[in-house]
């Protein structure tokens, strides 16, 4: 207060809250040396966060944006699923890191229908992901973590899910069994 | 020389003022209580998970490649680092359920109403980032269970309408569960949610110290905006004690006890884990959360499905606004448990709930047993005097895996009704459209069994029964004679 009174004359008074009625247009009074600066620095931090803030706000984000990049991998030759039966294969993510170490290794169910139909689930349950087995005899596959079980064409037999299995889209490329992976299936983005 | 020491340092630092305006200042007697500790206690927990989490950090490799390998290593090789995970593991078991009771204590003592509206907000707060801080710390035990249950967050994200996918992705940082999923954990695990939670503590603490910690309340006296501030200045004026060191004492004895019992059950019970390693072409093995998550696990095997997703994205929202505005619509008025019932059944309830689930979601019996059907033996009361056909049945309910989800003398799943007394309930041809067709949770096998299996399993099924108990019998068909049915029920099981 009494700084204010004391650099009344460089119209400091105007922060004083009962004064400030007093006056109509705050842009008639002169500029002060400390609004100026106060105003300049408060623009000045303002430009420096947006800097700062963005990139940091885009790093973290760029997850939320990146689209899943899936591609052709193979699954090994044909005669490595016998007709009829349906056999565990395992790929590499195609997006893996050096650092992933086994979490890189994928595993997914193949039925081989006959010599050519296929059909390829991914392991996880769509209730919530769990890996799903595979029993010949019953031919079901069965979820060891709510119950859930599937018949052997990855339709939905019994228990909480609400779908048949994640199918994966797959071809044959000359005598291999390819399947387009890379992402983690979930309800919102099935394979 | 030194209380000249203690003088300089005092001059410098104005130790005596920050004293009395912290640690010593007053509060109401009445909050010399034992109903009183259980903030502390949980405060005392977590510098304890601060300091064990720092060392365990020292070794600790946030890799998928190698993150097991180092827990291995401090369970087997470091010296003490099992010590220091178990204590770690049990601090955290501690905390949650310490927090828990402080979050009672001051429902129950009205402690949220007028004027400590924020301290409440802010402890929810804290409790939400302490169920963080165990989610985050499952992951980085890094093992099957928490590749898995990544998997499970994953795809309850992936339930979100619209940007589903894309909170997976910001979850999982990329579109598998992989390396830099580690590290995001890692860091949220150590830096963010730990760092999130000092800043609201602070808050929290010092809302204590402006606001006055709530007094012991007394059934009639009623809280109004226009006079509460008043009377309890009024009160820490005239009858207050300051809290170091006429209040402390209980919460020294409480903390004293807490340190305890955490190390007793560190020495006792160890460090948890780890699990299997996270190779996720390593399909035998049934994911479990950790205790605290039990009744989320419980509850999803228990919903119907259609109440899922709501149960999952919505419910939760509304619980924690209903949690968290609590003093915005029940701000003032009685505080004393003793005149708010319906406060206490609301307590009890979730008492009730949480507990319940937690005990199913330790026993899963809605799993089914992956190994019953080649490990469960089928007690040799059912098998004796039996027909070929019959014992052809009880070998087909092995091999085709109906011991996974149905019981016999107390082995097997128990997802689907044991069979031991399936005869009185069922009568041969409601057998036959059950397992053909199926219904309800189990699975329909009229394409996986060919007839004569079929009625092969029936024949064994029909035997299932005490030998005082006829069969089941469809009431359209008229009774079976007596000396037919004496002849059926001395084969019959028991």
């Amino acid at each position: 207060m009494s700084d204010n009174n004391q650099n009344s004359d460089c119209g400091c008074k105007k922060l004083n809250l009962p004064q400030l009625n007093l006056t109509n247009d705050a842009r008639a009074q002169p500029l002060s040396r400390r609004n100026l600066l106060l105003k300049v620095g408060a623009g000045l931090n303002g430009i420096a966060a947006a800097l700062i803030g963005l990139p940091l706000l885009g790093y973290v984000l760029s997850t939320f944006t990146r689209k899943s990049a899936d591609s052709w991998i193979s699954l090994g030759p044909l005669d490595r699923f016998p007709e009829g039966e349906t056999r565990m294969a395992v790929y590499r993510n195609p997006v893996s890191k050096p650092w992933d170490g086994d979490t890189a290794e994928v595993p997914c169910w193949v039925r081989r229908i006959d010599s050519e139909k296929f059909q390829v689930f991914a392991i996880n349950c769509t209730h919530l992901g769990c890996p799903v087995r595979w029993f010949q005899e019953s031919r079901l596959f069965m979820c060891p973590c709510h119950g859930g079980a599937f018949y052997e064409d990855g339709s939905h037999a019994s228990g909480p899910p609400p779908r048949g299995l994640f199918e994966y889209q797959h071809k044959i490329d000359g005598s291999e069994l390819k399947v387009l992976g890379g992402h983690l299936p979930t309800l919102a983005e099935p394979l | 020389m030194l209380r000249s020491i203690a003088l300089w340092l005092e001059e410098r630092l104005h130790l005596t003022s920050l004293f009395e305006s912290t640690a010593g200042h007053k509060v109401p007697p009445s909050t010399n209580s034992w109903f009183y500790v259980f903030g502390s206690g949980t405060l005392l927990c977590f510098v304890l998970q601060i300091v064990t989490g720092t060392l365990l950090a020292f070794v600790y490799v946030p890799s998928t490649s190698q993150a097991w390998t180092s827990l291995q290593y401090l369970n087997n090789d470091q010296f003490l680092g099992w010590f220091l995970r178990a204590v770690h593991n049990w601090g955290s078991i501690f905390m949650v359920a310490i927090m828990s009771l402080h979050l009672v204590q001051t429902f129950l003592f009205g402690a949220y109403k007028y004027p400590r509206e924020l301290t409440w907000v802010s402890g929810c707060v804290l409790f939400l980032c302490t169920l963080g801080m165990a989610f985050t710390g499952q992951v980085l035990r890094f093992d099957q269970d928490a590749y898995w249950g990544l998997g499970i967050g994953a795809s309850i994200m992936g339930r979100v309408p619209l940007i589903g996918a894309q909170l997976v992705h910001l979850m999982l940082a990329g579109s598998t569960i992989a390396g830099e999923t580690l590290s995001r954990f890692f860091s949220l695990h150590v830096f963010v949610v730990p760092g999130l939670i000092i800043a609201l503590l602070s808050l929290h603490l010092r809302l204590v110290l402006t606001k006055g910690i709530n007094e012991y309340p007394k059934p009639g006296s009623v809280v109004t905006k226009e006079s509460y501030e008043n009377e309890y200045e009024e009160m820490v004026h005239k009858t207050g004690v300051p809290f170091v060191p006429n209040v402390i004492g209980k919460d020294l004895i409480f903390s004293g006890c807490l340190i305890i019992a955490i190390v007793t059950c560190a020495l006792v019970f160890g460090p948890a884990g780890p699990s299997g390693p996270p190779n996720p072409t390593l399909i035998h093995t049934a994911p479990k959360p950790d205790f605290y998550f039990l009744p989320v696990y419980a509850i999803l095997a228990l919903l119907p499905a259609y109440m899922e997703t709501f149960l999952l994205l919505v419910a939760p929202v509304i619980g924690l606004a209903i949690l968290i505005l609590l003093p915005f619509y029940s701000g003032t008025g009685e505080k004393s448990y003793r005149q708010r019932p319906f406060a206490v059944v609301v307590v009890l309830m979730a008492f009730l709930t949480v507990g319940l689930l937690a005990y199913l979601g330790t026993f899963a019996p809605w799993s089914p047993h992956m190994q019953a059907w080649s490990s469960a033996v089928t007690p040799v009361d059912y098998l004796k005097g039996r027909t070929a056909l019959e014992l052809h049945g009880a070998i087909l309910i092995q091999s085709k895996q109906c011991r996974n989800c149905h019981s016999l003398g107390g082995e097997g799943g128990q997802r689907g009704p044991a069979l031991d007394t399936v005869a009185t309930r069922l009568t041969p041809d409601q057998m036959i459209r059950q397992v053909i067709q199926g219904s309800g949770n189990m699975p329909a096998y009229g394409k996986n069994l060919r007839p004569a299996e079929v009625t092969a399993l029936v024949a064994f099924m029909q035997t299932l029964r005490p030998s005082y108990q006829p069969g089941a019998r469809d009431s359209t068909q008229p009774p079976q004679s007596a000396s037919a049915n004496m002849g059926t029920a001395t084969r019959a099981s028991r």
